[in-house]
């Protein structure tokens, strides 16, 4: 599946908004504060908001360019758009809204209608009208809708944020399945950090119309100079990591990080199922060296990488273990008393309870 | 139902479907202006519109009568360039009616067109639909019932003109005597009370069978998307 290149100036409320990033396959999660400017970037793809100058190209076809007077109409992109509120067709049937690209949009090579019914699991709702689906229904509807528009890029504008907690969960897997069964790269706006941790492949960082970063998830969740965007008390670092055996005696499960070993307490792990945890930096405690009568029972050995400040009474310390970034919290006086710096040996200590593993996903085959 | 009565009716129900008709895609056009566009004199526009509901007929058919009669600048044009005469004729009955049922069309509509979410033609458009797909499958479907109201609120105001239709075309019968028009004349003769109120009561019924069929018509809509 194709790329979608993004280099573009343009006006998002009272900001200038500047932004410059690709979107290869999988997810790439536009991430900000509300007024971002994130909803105005997806606009300017689908052909919806005119930026002032740039280039928009996906899978090789121009969408706009300034230099060259390329605007082509929203109707001739082939960008699939989901949007925050669903926006079905509240006078059409739920099937007449699934293949509106087909009848109304000349869309004729789409995939299979009954794949994608089949895959959002919507069989028996097709004869409904959108005003009686419930709202995880309707944004359901909505994703198929936009599939069945044989997009070559599909834009998602925060598409569970009028959803309820329990709702979210369940519209995730959906999203996930598109990523995995179409592989067409989909561009995900939210403010919502556990979705971008949970989604994200690449991340774009978005702050008042500039793009402060952009790159791999476990990269950008393990930078330090991202504490306000990221948010203070929910920063953590993104851990790929592998399930190696499972104890069901004391429900705990044995995950391999790179070769350092944890264990993890919760239900429903798998043993060789690859996993991403999301360890935050808060959860995270530092030892000069391994303890011995304590209840924590994972002590990783890492060497302290980074060291910033986070307040006047924190500092955020990265750690490197194996390949990947760990993030901890600690106060300024344990870090001074530790005498903590770049270079040096310490054991990171974490609870087991502290891994979240409701972020956890399958890896996708390699390609 | 004498002849005469027949006449009667046939050409009132032939003069307020044709002032429907012809009005209601200009009426359209206003009422998307009114609700969607962005330019100056958007509320002169609407004072426009609205005029024919507050100035008395009598005046609106003046007007009428100056622009569109034989010597009237556009009265003249008209015939000239297409041949279509509007003094003392019929098709002026049904331009004065129309000019009279505007502002009642262009109201509903305008609601209609403003309570349809532009967002709606957003994802049309990411759909692949095309500015006229989008008008016929989209903004269409949504204003159907504000055209409806439109039409049954324009038509009901249509049969019943008078003051503007006697001032610009006169009271003509089986030319440009409408239902209205022949009730006045009748109750103007000394004998014509008795047909005068057989004339009333068919008014009534007409516009009782036009009321229950747009309800019919509205509430099929409304449960269609129910």
């Amino acid at each position: 599946m194709g790329v979608l290149e993004v280099s573009v100036t343009g006006q998002a409320g009272e900001f200038r908004l500047a932004a410059d990033f690709e979107a290869g396959s999988g997810i790439t999660a536009l991430f900000g504060h509300s007024g971002a400017g994130k909803t105005t970037i997806l606009k300017m793809i689908a052909g919806m908001t005119r930026p002032q100058a740039g280039r928009i190209v996906a899978d090789g076809r121009v969408l706009f360019d300034s230099a060259s007077g390329i605007d082509l109409a929203p109707a001739r992109r082939q960008i699939g758009f989901v949007f925050q509120d669903g926006r079905l067709f509240p006078h059409l049937s739920v099937r007449r809204n699934l293949t509106y690209a087909r009848w109304a949009g000349k869309r004729d090579a789409t995939r299979p209608f009954g794949e994608v019914v089949a895959l959002l699991g919507l069989k028996e709702h097709l004869d409904r009208s959108p005003a009686t689906l419930s709202g995880g229904e309707r944004q359901r509807v909505a994703l198929g809708r936009a599939l069945l528009s044989d997009p070559a890029i599909l834009l998602m504008d925060e598409p569970l944020s009028s959803l309820d907690q329990a709702r979210r969960l369940d519209i995730l897997p959906y999203v996930e399945a598109i990523r995995d069964e179409t592989r067409i790269p989909i561009v995900y706006v939210s403010h919502d950090i556990d979705e971008v941790a949970r989604l994200a492949d690449t991340v774009v960082v978005l702050e008042k119309g500039r793009m402060l970063a952009a790159g791999a998830a476990a990269e950008i969740f393990g930078r330090l100079d991202l504490g306000d965007t990221l948010g203070r008390q929910e920063a953590g670092a993104l851990i790929e990591a592998t399930v190696m055996a499972v104890d069901p005696r004391y429900g705990v499960a044995e995950i391999d990080v790179d070769g350092a070993r944890l264990e993890l307490v919760g239900e429903g792990f798998a043993a060789g199922e690859a996993v991403r945890l999301r360890i935050r930096a808060r959860d995270v405690a530092l030892a000069l060296e391994a303890q011995e009568g304590l209840s924590i029972r994972n002590q990783l050995p890492c060497a302290i990488e980074e060291i910033a400040n986070a307040g006047p009474a924190f500092v955020e310390v990265a750690l490197r273990l194996g390949g990947q970034r760990l993030r901890a919290r600690i106060t300024r006086k344990s870090a001074d008393e530790m005498a903590i710096a770049r270079g040096r040996q310490v054991v990171a200590l974490l609870k087991a309870v502290s891994v979240e593993r409701r972020v956890a996903r399958r890896r996708r085959p390699p390609q | 139902m004498s002849e005469a009565e027949a006449t009667v009716v046939i050409l009132s129900l032939k003069v307020a479907l044709a002032a429907i008709v012809f009005g209601i895609v200009p009426a359209f056009a206003v009422a998307w202006l009114l609700a969607r566009g962005r330019f100056r004199g958007k509320s002169l526009l609407q004072a426009v519109i609205t005029l024919p509901l507050v100035l008395p007929p009598v005046v609106t058919g003046y007007g009428l009568l100056i622009l569109f009669g034989t010597h009237g600048p556009l009265g003249s044009l008209l015939e000239n360039a297409f041949g279509i005469v509007f003094a003392f004729r019929w098709t002026g009955a049904a331009l004065a009616a129309a000019v009279m049922a505007f502002p009642l069309m262009v109201r509903p509509i305008q609601l209609s067109i403003e309570a349809a979410d532009v967002g709606l033609e957003d994802a049309a458009r990411t759909l692949g639909a095309s500015r006229a797909m989008t008008f016929l499958t989209v903004l269409l479907p949504l204003a159907l019932p504000g055209v409806i109201a439109g039409a049954i609120l324009g038509f009901a105001r249509a049969v019943g003109e008078f003051g503007a239709t006697i001032t610009f075309v006169a009271n003509i019968p089986g030319q440009t005597q409408t239902m209205s028009l022949a009730i006045y004349s009748l109750l103007q003769s000394p004998t014509g009370d008795a047909a005068a109120l057989r004339l009333i009561l068919l008014s009534i019924a007409l516009c009782a069978v036009a009321i229950i069929a747009s309800e019919w018509f509205a509430r099929r809509l409304a449960r269609k998307r129910s």
